[in-house]
């Protein structure tokens, strides 16, 4: 998802760098708050975040002959929400972007939006739907994950496609073009991110459980229920 | 759910391989990065004529070193995750110890 350096022509950089840059900047304090609120949290705010620099620094194999990376971020945005998130992603786009010529810091504003502020918002949304509507509890994990995953490079298709309308067919047409390498190169990614993820998820309840019920992550009665199922 | 997850789990990565494996060997692919490909639409769908208008400050100078550059992310998220969920395991052990001991001791950490 990473849009290459010089390659989102002007006014379409600026314009990602302004959307996200007001969100970056809350998350940064609501991170802050949230450390000197309750100091518990820090270890699973480093896990998070490592988390996306695992993810996001594998790049796989897919079924169409390609490779591309899944991102790692549905984890964070489960736990800690996606404003909190976006931080966490900046980090690991900026180095990708100084260090491994992966992005850009021209295109940072642009690639924020789509892996660290769209993608979590998904996930988010859909970890609270899941859970509302009764789901069980890794399988809203793994839904929110996989998701989160595939709203980035549906996004950073979006976003290429405004850049770059197509002569004839323009925005659509160029969507399509761009949808066509990242969505599809994606599912088999997102769909092992999303395991993952599950799998990731169960151990930290398995261990911390207290902290995501202080969190309102997940409710006491559901945590009672799968540990009753364990033993 | 004790080992079910991880089995499933288990079973989608070998899902994920077996799927290479299958498009490798059906054909000649270059298995380049997505990120790469999107450039080259972007020079169908302008006609060649769009020029970056910024360059990466730095390019890591070998493929080997970008992979080592990669290797390091991994290895450093590995590093912390690895890390707290150990000192979380010890933690929760001493603590039960520690209620054994005491006969009847609080569970809530």
């Amino acid at each position: 998802m990473h849009i290459m350096e010089g390659f989102l022509p002007h006014p379409w950089w600026e314009i990602w760098f302004a959307l996200s840059l007001p969100v970056v900047a809350f998350g940064v304090y609501k991170m802050n708050r949230m450390i000197k609120d309750s100091r518990e949290t820090l270890p699973l705010l480093a896990v998070a975040g490592a988390f996306v620099f695992v993810l996001s620094s594998l790049k796989l194999p897919s079924v169409t002959g390609s490779c591309s990376h899944p991102t790692g971020t549905g984890m964070g945005s489960i736990i800690f929400g996606p404003w909190i998130t976006s931080v966490l992603a900046v980090i690991v786009l900026v180095y990708q972007a100084v260090f491994l010529a992966h992005g850009g810091l021209t295109t940072l504003g642009a690639n924020t939006f789509s892996m660290g502020i769209a993608g979590p918002v998904i996930g988010y949304l859909v970890y609270k739907a899941a859970s509302r509507a009764g789901l069980h509890l890794y399988l809203a994990v793994f839904l929110a994950a996989t998701l989160a995953d595939w709203a980035t490079y549906l996004v950073t298709s979006v976003q290429l496609a405004l850049a770059f309308p197509a002569a004839s067919g323009g925005v659509l047409a160029s969507f399509e073009a761009f949808a066509a390498i990242f969505a599809i190169t994606q599912v088999p990614l997102a769909i092992v991110e999303g395991m993952v993820t599950a799998l990731m998820f169960k151990y930290i309840v398995q261990l911390r459980s207290d902290v995501l019920v202080r969190m309102k992550v997940v409710s006491q009665s559901t945590i009672k229920k799968l540990k009753e199922a364990v033993a | 759910m004790k080992i079910k997850l991880e089995l499933l789990t288990l079973g989608v990565v070998v899902l994920f391989i077996a799927a290479f494996a299958y498009v490798s060997s059906s054909g000649n692919h270059e298995w380049s990065g997505a990120d790469g490909q999107a450039k080259d639409v972007i020079s169908i769908l302008t006609g060649g004529t769009y020029i970056p208008w910024f360059q990466s400050i730095y390019q890591p100078p070998s493929g080997e070193i970008e992979s080592l550059l990669f290797a390091l992310q991994a290895a450093v998220g590995s590093l912390i995750i690895g890390y707290f969920l150990g000192y979380y395991r010890a933690m929760a052990k001493i603590k039960a110890g520690e209620a054994v001991q005491k006969g009847e001791g609080k569970s809530d950490a």
